[in-house]
């Protein structure tokens, strides 16, 4: 009786202690970034892309079926004009082309005439590039902000994704993804 | 130097706390006379210390001290004088100190008002509370110094969030600190009491008044924070279930629960264990709120600036503050043994139901709010919890809180029997299910439900007073002689009850609520609610920080002019931000209420919404702290005042069971 | 039980909020536009702090907005919507969490409260009541009374 009452009021000081331990490991993944409350995550992932159909910006288009049997795994870059952090990642997107990795791009709600002077002014980066003018397909994809990137495997499966703009630092990491599914 | 002259203090307040966190908690361990009466000195020159830091910060945001980081950041030249004072509380740092300001403000006033308390008591309360300033003092001095200097100072200041630009904010921090912090001194004589190792009716006694301080702020802090949400944001809405609300929300659930259970220790020696308990979590409540919401753990729409290394810091803090309190809780809390007998149906059981029910409101409260950070932290998925969710849970055990507080007051300590009670209330009982026929005219279920409910409050009040003074029972003439006898406590707590039946009837008028978008012409007119709304022109106005969009919109009701009103779209030009002044026409029943949207095709777009009831949210919240300011006007004076107070000859009637209070 | 749940929360709206900023956003028809706000306020506003769709001012939240409406007129059930937008975003689009394993225990918490709090009062540890007299006191009274 005496020791229950004991661990009776125990209780409180246990329940403070893991919730105190649970927000410290929340901190320290915080600042190691490996824990976001603010993430949003994507369903995407291990799925297949959504079926879709856009005109191209630049040349033809592109559908969902048109990543289904690629065999060989893509880049999808969703960008816009409009967008700073776009602008930030365009050199990490240019240096990807230059070592040989696929990269479509999808114009977010952006006029036609503004993406094609953005990709004057900064070189285009993109095998293909198409325009969602309405934004509808990016909802589709489960978006929530430019940039957002999805390595597409040969079978049209979402293997990978990143929010947010990608850095000089992801490039190893993104290439050696692009071999892993290319094989 | 006015910088370094508020650093410094500062740093004094930091090293009296310190002096005042040691000496008198090792002068009551001692029994040494001389130490303890150290205590109130010191917590005086520790108060005195930070209200100069305080004025030499209010000094520098005034004289636009730009070569200060805190307010080069925060402030402009343009800015008005009213801005630039609460802009002092403004940001991070400031309101760090503001908040250390109020606890040592009472640690201050304990030492002032605490004269009667037994030595020993006093200096150990005053001990404790110097203890948990010393921690928060040091975070501000160490990690979040509102008097850094930069060099050069800019030409002008960055300017503050215009949302904050606003009277109602300008005083919500503080009050709602006051709140907050003032949860402190209930605490602090909770740890006073495990160290002493003693809980009786006097320390129920002085509990009280302290704990009720805290509410009353608490209580008009949160509303005045809703009253902003309602007019400032321009959308209407006034609760949004938004982290911040919800640490707010919780102090005030469980201090609610503490001012209940303060009296069952006072007046039958009883749930000693359990209020000390309460005085703990409602100042951890308190604490964590703050901590959560600046680490950047909680995701909210109105968080500072926030910074993870900073919550390293504060949550070392806490686990001292809250983990020595707990720990203190485990080893001694078992000894503190009740001694009064209730039966279930009694005044003491109405109280422990009310605790039970709040208390669980407060873990739906808290579970939703920390439900998505650990599903994300253990299990790696992504939940949203919402309005919805806490609309869904909170009700069905709202419901029976109001259910309740009506027949509480009714019943006898010690024992009581329901039947009578309930008889008692029979009229009240008629006036909700009135109050619901009507509401059923004009609208669904659930606000049907509160607006009976809300009747009931109010009625069960009025049934409360009614009682006691035995209305058309005796002659009028004695029952005025007694309404006169009658304690100011007792109409305080009366009041703070209908209090919470208004405010509740303001948030079932939600319900009834109309509104309309329009894009209206100048010369176009529009109904909503019966008014008819005519946009009269637009024009442009300069204001002192920002340029304004003027819309003059004339209301008026079956040909009468009601009333012009002129909502603004305000454009800021160093934030870079618009923000909409929404106008509110209020009768005291009914708001019109007025937002201007962008301009296009040669009008203006317009939200027009008619709210009834929506008043009452507030007007309620004033009752209940007047209400709490009464009772507290009472307690006051008879604080160390145990005996009753004789009461005129002839009315002591052979129920003595009826309720004192 | 569930429904009953479903009609609490949308029978009080949190507040009387919403952000629609154009007219033309809104559906022509009043009975459609309000069950349009009534899904709306069940979905979050994702790249916002805890705003439903309806409260905010966000682009992304004016283009859903814009989809329930459209499914609205297209004649879907509100089951229909939410499930559409969790098939994009996932069970975080949602502001009232579904019930599965994990999220038991938070829709549990109103009973698991309640439950504590009187598991704690019938267990509370009262203090013993008085002896009953033993028999010489039980004379001693009774010579008393008969007195």
């Amino acid at each position: 009786m005496k020791t229950r009452r004991v661990l009776l009021f125990a209780v409180p000081l246990g329940v403070a202690a893991a919730a105190g331990g649970g927000f410290w490991v929340m901190l320290q993944r915080m600042r190691s970034g490996s824990f976001n409350p603010r993430g949003v995550p994507s369903v995407l992932d291990n799925k297949r892309v959504p079926g879709f159909n856009l005109p191209g910006l630049i040349g033809p288009g592109f559908s969902g079926p048109d990543l289904y049997d690629r065999h060989r795994p893509v880049l999808i870059n969703f960008w816009a004009s409009w967008c700073p952090p776009c602008r930030e990642e365009h050199p990490v997107l240019m240096a990807l082309k230059q070592d040989g990795v696929p990269i479509w791009g999808i114009a977010y709600k952006d006029a036609k005439k503004a993406s094609l002077a953005y990709l004057d002014t900064y070189g285009n980066p993109f095998e293909r590039v198409a325009a969602d003018a309405g934004g509808r397909v990016a909802i589709d994809w489960g978006l929530t902000g430019v940039p957002e990137t999805f390595l597409v495997d040969g079978d049209g499966y979402v293997r990978w994704h990143m929010v947010g703009p990608l850095t000089h630092a992801m490039i190893p990491t993104v290439k050696s993804l692009m071999e892993l599914y290319a094989g | 130097m006015i910088p370094e002259t508020g650093h410094f203090a500062l740093a004094l307040a930091v090293a009296l706390a310190f002096a005042q966190a040691v000496l008198p908690l090792w002068g009551a361990w001692r029994r040494d006379a001389r130490l303890m009466q150290a205590a109130p000195a010191l917590a005086l020159g520790q108060f005195l210390a930070l209200a100069v830091s305080y004025a030499a910060l209010v000094w520098v945001n005034v004289g636009d001290d730009f070569s200060v980081l805190n307010v080069a950041e925060n402030s402009h030249t343009l800015k008005p004088l009213l801005y630039k004072i609460s802009g002092s509380w403004g940001n991070h740092e400031g309101s760090i100190l503001l908040w250390c300001l109020v606890l040592a403000g009472c640690g201050g006033a304990v030492a002032l008002f605490g004269g009667r308390l037994p030595a020993s008591l006093r200096a150990r309360v005053i001990g404790v509370l110097g203890a948990t300033a010393a921690g928060f003092e040091l975070f501000a001095l160490l990690e979040s110094n509102p008097f850094l200097r930069i060099w050069p100072p800019p030409m002008d200041g960055r300017d503050m969030n215009p949302l904050l630009q606003d009277p109602g904010l300008a005083i919500h921090p503080p009050m709602l600190y006051a709140g907050y912090v003032g949860f402190a001194i209930p605490f602090a004589f909770a740890v006073a009491a495990l160290l002493e190792g003693r809980v009786d009716a006097a320390w129920g006694r002085w509990v009280r008044p302290w704990t009720l301080a805290a509410w009353i702020c608490l209580t008009l802090g949160i509303a005045l924070g809703s009253w902003w949400a309602y007019y400032e944001l321009g959308w209407g809405g006034f609760w949004f279930w938004d982290p911040v609300e919800n640490a707010s929300l919780l102090p005030w659930l469980t201090g609610t629960a503490l001012l209940h259970s303060a009296v069952v220790v006072e007046k039958r020696e009883s749930l000693k264990a359990w209020t000390v308990l309460l005085a703990i979590g409602t100042f951890s409540f308190s604490l964590s709120g703050t901590f959560l919401v600046r680490s950047g753990i909680l995701n909210s729409v109105h968080s500072f600036a926030n910074d993870p290394a900073r919550g390293v810091f504060i949550l070392g803090l806490l686990a001292l503050v809250i983990g020595t309190s707990l720990v203190l809780f485990a080893v001694r809390g078992a000894a503190l043994a009740s001694t009064g007998i209730f039966a279930p149906i009694s005044r003491e059981g109405g109280l422990v139901l009310n605790n039970i029910l709040l208390c669980s409101i407060a873990a739906v409260v808290v579970s939703g709010t920390l439900f998505p950070l650990f599903a994300d932290l253990l299990f790696g998925e992504k939940f949203s919890v919402g309005a919805p969710f806490f609309n869904a849970t909170v009700l069905p055990l709202a419901v029976p809180v109001f259910a309740a507080m009506s027949v509480g007051p009714m019943l006898s300590w010690k024992r009581a029997r329901l039947a009578p009670a309930l008889a008692k209330l029979w009229w009240a009982a008629l006036g909700a299910l009135a109050a619901g026929l009507i509401a059923a005219l004009h609208t669904t279920a659930l606000p049907v439900l509160v607006f009976a409910a809300a009747a009931w409050l109010v009625l069960g009040a009025a049934t409360d007073i009614v009682e006691r003074i035995r209305l058309f029972r005796l002659p009028i003439a004695d029952s005025l002689a007694r309404l006169a006898a009658l304690k100011p406590a007792v109409f305080g707590a009366a009041l703070a009850h209908a209090g919470l039946g208004v405010s509740i009837a303001g948030i079932a008028g939600a319900a009834l609520a109309e509104d309309a978008i329009v894009l209206a012409r100048v010369g176009e007119t529009v109904q909503v609610g019966g008014y008819d709304f005519t946009l009269e022109r637009l024009r442009d106005a300069p204001g002192p920080n920002y340029a304004a969009r003027v819309a003059d919109i004339r209301v008026s009701r079956n040909g009468h002019v009601v009333t012009t009103l002129s909502p603004e779209r305000r454009s800021f030009p160093v934030q870079r931000m618009t923000t909409t002044e929404a106008k509110i026409r209020t009768d005291g029943l009914t708001d019109l209420y007025v937002v201007l949207g962008e301009e296009r095709d040669g009008g203006a777009v317009l939200r027009l919404h008619h709210n009834p009831f929506a008043p009452w949210i507030w007007i309620g919240a004033a009752i209940m702290a007047f209400g709490g300011l009464l009772s507290l006007a009472d307690r006051r004076l008879r604080v160390g005042a145990p005996l009753r107070q004789p009461r005129p000859a002839g009315l002591r009637t052979p129920s003595e069971g009826t309720p004192a209070e | 039980m569930r429904a009953l749940l479903l009609a609490l929360a949308l029978l009080l709206p949190a507040g009387i909020a919403h952000a629609i900023s154009d007219p033309a956003e809104m559906l022509p028809d009043k009975a459609q536009e309000a069950r349009a706000e009534a899904v709306g306020r069940q979905l979050r506003c994702l790249v916002c702090q805890n705003e439903s769709i309806e409260d905010s001012g966000a682009d992304l939240a004016r283009d859903l907005r814009a989809i329930v409406r459209q499914r609205v007129t297209a004649g879907d059930s509100d089951a229909e919507i939410i499930d559409w937008m969790v098939a994009r975003y996932g069970d975080f689009v949602r502001l009232r969490p579904p019930f599965t394993p994990l999220t038991a225990i938070l829709w549990a918490t109103p009973v698991l409260a309640l439950a504590a709090g009187f598991a704690a009062v019938a267990l509370r540890r009262r203090p013993a009541p008085p002896a009953p007299l033993d028999a010489q006191e039980q004379a001693r009274l009774k010579a008393l009374l008969d007195r």
